[in-house]
């Protein structure tokens, strides 16, 4: 049973299922993850699994990160996740997650950071509906109206406007696994996934509100 | 004429396994070249791993085809649990993409109507393409041949290919 694992997005491409037909897809690059620390109710009052995945070079990481992390093996990380699991049975320190835990036709959610857009404004950021570009209008991109005059005299909350946009952990869910190769660490996921290629995503496997996971 | 189209037809099955040869030898680096790019850390690049895994797919008997030429394609049908090959033949007025997302636009008139179908090279629904004849065009989309009807539709063809 697969508990999850980090990745590395490498781009889209497409695939042929049974079919022939064309599918979208993204290509994951995941894992091996080492388990840096195991969690349990008597030292921690809860039990998981902390996750290390990426290289990084030995100068960049600090004393206590250092420390932590030679707990469990040689190699520094990049990044840290921790996952929930019921038990920590089976799981030992400085053994890695593979790809290998995932398996075609599951499904996952993946979450990662969406790109940065930077100030954007409605039309990008909230999918506003411009003004017309000519015949005397001014009004190209602008956002209209704000709201009623004296009465409220305010501008309610949440209102819509203009802002930053992007670079936001977003969660894309239910995503199918087409394909695992265990050989190159690729997981490759129908549809597409946040951030850009290059970016860290964190692959769980997916969690749908109302129904317990199988196992 | 027998004489003239077998000629032919042993010309494009020669370059067809020329192209076979050469497809092989510009395919066989994507494909074998898994040696580590970055020799720091012997890791391949996004890119490279995304080629690998395009590669799995590339078919490697594809025939040579250019804009022009009139070719057959067999078209993989499933009618219910039934699987049946369909030919569909015509001019290809247009190549799109490279690798594995190629495709080819192919012209022909059907009952008066010009029907124009769009198949992906590297797709298991193409079953097979076999090109017939080789025109001779001077352009790279032939889109032109939309606004001609009967015998302006004719492209000429070449012997050289």
């Amino acid at each position: 049973m697969s508990i999850g694992i980090l990745g590395k997005k490498l781009g889209m491409s497409q695939f042929f299922d049974d079919t022939g037909k064309s599918i979208p897809v993204t290509v994951i690059e995941a894992g091996p993850c080492r388990i840096t620390q195991l969690k349990s109710t008597s030292t921690d009052g809860y039990t998981a699994v902390q996750l290390g995945f990426g290289d990084i070079r030995v100068k960049l990481v600090n004393k206590p990160a250092a420390g932590h992390l030679a707990k469990s093996g040689e190699e520094p990380l990049r990044h840290l996740r921790e996952y929930r699991v019921d038990s920590v049975e089976g799981l030992s320190l400085g053994s890695s997650i593979t790809v290998s835990d995932f398996e075609a036709g599951q499904k996952v959610d993946v979450s990662g950071d969406t790109m940065g857009r930077g100030f954007a404004g409605l039309q990008k950021r909230h999918g506003f509906s411009r003004g017309p570009m000519s015949h005397g209008s001014k009004n190209h991109r602008e956002p209209g109206s704000i709201g009623a005059g004296t009465t409220p005299g305010r501008v309610y909350p949440g209102k819509r406007m203009a802002g930053r946009y992007g670079g936001k952990q977003i969660t894309t869910k239910g995503l199918v696994i087409l394909k695992v190769d265990t050989e190159r660490n690729l997981l490759v996921v129908k549809g597409s996934v946040p951030g850009k290629p290059g970016s860290l995503l964190n692959i769980l496997p997916a969690k749908r509100v109302g129904f317990k996971a199988a196992n | 004429m027998a004489a003239e189209s077998n000629e032919i037809n042993d010309m494009t099955s020669e370059t067809e396994a020329t192209t076979v040869e050469t497809s092989l030898e510009t395919s066989t680096p994507a494909v074998a070249t898994l040696e580590p790019v970055k020799a720091t850390t012997g890791k391949l690049s996004a890119q490279d791993l995304i080629r690998a895994f395009e590669a799995d797919q590339l078919k490697s008997d594809l025939p040579e085809i250019y804009v022009g030429d009139t070719v057959r394609v067999g078209v993989r049908i499933s009618e219910g649990n039934k699987e049946r090959i369909q030919p569909y033949e015509g001019v290809v007025i247009a190549k799109r993409h490279g690798g594995l997302h190629e495709t080819i636009t192919v012209r022909r008139i059907f009952q008066g109507v010009g029907v124009e179908r769009v198949f992906m090279l590297h797709s298991p629904q193409v079953a097979s393409i076999k090109v017939e004849r080789r025109g001779k065009v001077r352009r790279a989309k032939l889109f032109y041949l939309r606004d001609r009807v009967g015998k302006a539709t004719r492209v000429k063809q070449r012997f050289d290919r």
